[in-house]
């Protein structure tokens, strides 16, 4: 299959629009689809099947990549489902961002989750290699979390702050969340890109702010569900939700489903 | 010996950990050592006349006789003053070892994987060389090779240097790094205890420090 992240980067909206790389048609004949003047045409054979093998199944947590742009609120998303998921299920977390006593001490302080359960590892200036072309590093930390604590039924992967390029490789997680804000600009569902269209679960962060940055909730929707076809979209605003229920409860579900597909 | 196998184990794009590290530069960038092309030509040479030199010589020792890992692994701890650049070479050893042990059959890592022990990257580097139908001379190119790369492009990552420029150096000192493994392969048989033993001080104590600061973009 080719891959060309470029091609999906933001581009013209009219040119965009016709770009149809993610899930949701599967079973469908090859896409042929137009590019800019200055690409190759070529075929997508089967868009909807990722060309990785899937991760070896066995009595292990669950891992879910948490992805985005800077400041769209990897961070304080992952601390809102520490504290909706912490108490009830085995839970750690490995952050790609740049980590320091501060934040493991604000996670710490408001007991959200204790420093031995939290690895922080180093992109050398390259937060999308570490999540997608290089995953040593974070399978070393998740790894580790396991052997230390025990058995997990979580881990949660964020990611540094990144473009809307950025998505995790299937080596490392199991399904993904991207997160974009609703200040970063209503236009960015219809951008789109690989995180946008791909991921298993968009979050639309900051949906407080609309009004002040003149963000419009329904063409946001609209894009999203013409980008992603059945995947889901959650809008949400941690200021008025601080347990993130949307994102909490979709996490439930898929951990109920692994573990169920693990023992049954 | 296979030409193109070798370059898909010296590739920088090669899976194993190798993006995250600097090999001493971010702790020599911050302590302004390195400022731009110039000293970075020379810390690439400071680099490759002593770490460059053990690495190469232990990865051809471990690729002439894989089954000697264990020694060539306290050799190597021996030749390693500092904790952090020891804790650097053994993560850097256990990324390659999976990446390696997916890529080709290396027996003489079957063991060290079982029993979650990473050997250093040198060690390793050596045994993926030779389970992938290598030789000494290869494993010891790659490994010189590579003590420069990362340093180098963590220069142009770090320091915003021209990546032509970067490249440009490395390409001068390939030379230098063949003479180095010529030099490994011919004594890959040697005694651990007789094998090159040369150290940077300031690279040592570099990593001390830089092990201890809050935030780091590197992991060494």
């Amino acid at each position: 299959m080719v891959q060309h992240p470029e091609a999906q980067a933001p581009g013209p909206a009219t040119d965009a629009v016709r770009h149809s790389h993610g899930p949701g048609i599967a079973g469908q004949q090859p896409v042929v689809h137009a590019h800019g003047p200055d690409e190759v045409p070529h075929t997508h054979p089967d868009p909807a099947v990722d060309p990785h093998e899937p991760l070896l199944h066995g009595p292990r947590a669950l891992r879910v990549g948490i992805g985005g742009p800077v400041g769209s609120g990897k961070t304080a998303l992952v601390a809102a489902l520490c504290r909706a998921l912490g108490t009830r299920l085995r839970l750690a977390v490995v952050t790609n961002d740049i980590y320091t006593t501060e934040d493991a001490d604000f996670l710490l302080r408001n007991g959200v989750l204790p420093a031995e359960r939290i690895r922080a590892v180093e992109t050398g200036c390259c937060p999308h290699t570490a999540i997608r072309d290089d995953i040593s590093a974070n399978l070393d930390a998740v790894e580790d979390l396991e052997s230390s604590l025990g058995p997990l039924d979580l881990v949660l992967v964020e990611s540094g702050g990144d473009n809307l390029t950025a998505t995790f490789s299937k080596g490392l997680i199991d399904r993904q969340i991207f997160v974009v804000d609703v200040a970063g600009g209503d236009k960015v569902p219809r951008k789109g890109g690989p995180g946008v269209t791909t991921a298993d679960l968009l979050v639309i962060n900051k949906t407080d702010l609309a009004p002040l940055v003149g963000a419009d909730l329904s063409v946001m929707d609209r894009d999203a569900r013409a980008r992603r076809g059945e995947l889901p979209t959650v809008f949400l605003s941690l200021t008025q939700d601080r347990a993130a229920t949307p994102v909490a409860d979709w996490i439930r579900t898929l951990v109920a489903g692994s573990q169920h597909a693990t023992t049954g | 010996m296979s030409l193109t196998t070798l370059l898909v184990l010296a590739d920088g794009r090669l899976p194993a950990g190798g993006h995250a590290h600097s090999g001493g530069l971010e702790a020599a960038v911050s302590s302004g050592r390195v400022r731009g092309m110039a000293d970075l030509d020379g810390f690439l040479q400071g680099r490759l006349a002593t770490a460059g030199v053990v690495t190469a010589s232990f990865a051809a020792a471990a690729c002439a006789d894989p089954q000697r890992w264990r020694d060539l692994d306290a050799g190597l701890d021996a030749r390693t003053p500092s904790p952090a650049l020891r804790k650097a070479s053994r993560a850097q050893g256990r990324a390659l070892m999976r990446a390696g042990r997916i890529l080709w059959p290396v027996p003489a890592l079957d063991r060290p994987a079982a029993q979650r022990i990473a050997p250093h990257h040198p060690v390793v580097l050596g045994a993926v060389a030779h389970g992938a139908g290598l030789v000494p001379r290869d494993a010891a190119v790659a490994a010189a090779y590579g003590t420069l790369t990362g340093p180098a492009t963590a220069g142009v990552r770090l320091l915003g240097l021209d990546p032509f420029g970067a490249h440009a150096l490395l390409a001068g000192l390939a030379g230098a790094c063949d003479r180095i493994a010529d030099e490994a392969a011919a004594r890959a048989g040697d005694p651990v205890d007789t094998l090159p033993a040369a150290g940077a001080p300031l690279l040592d104590i570099g990593a001390e420090q830089h092990a201890t600061w809050e935030v780091r973009l590197f992991a060494s």
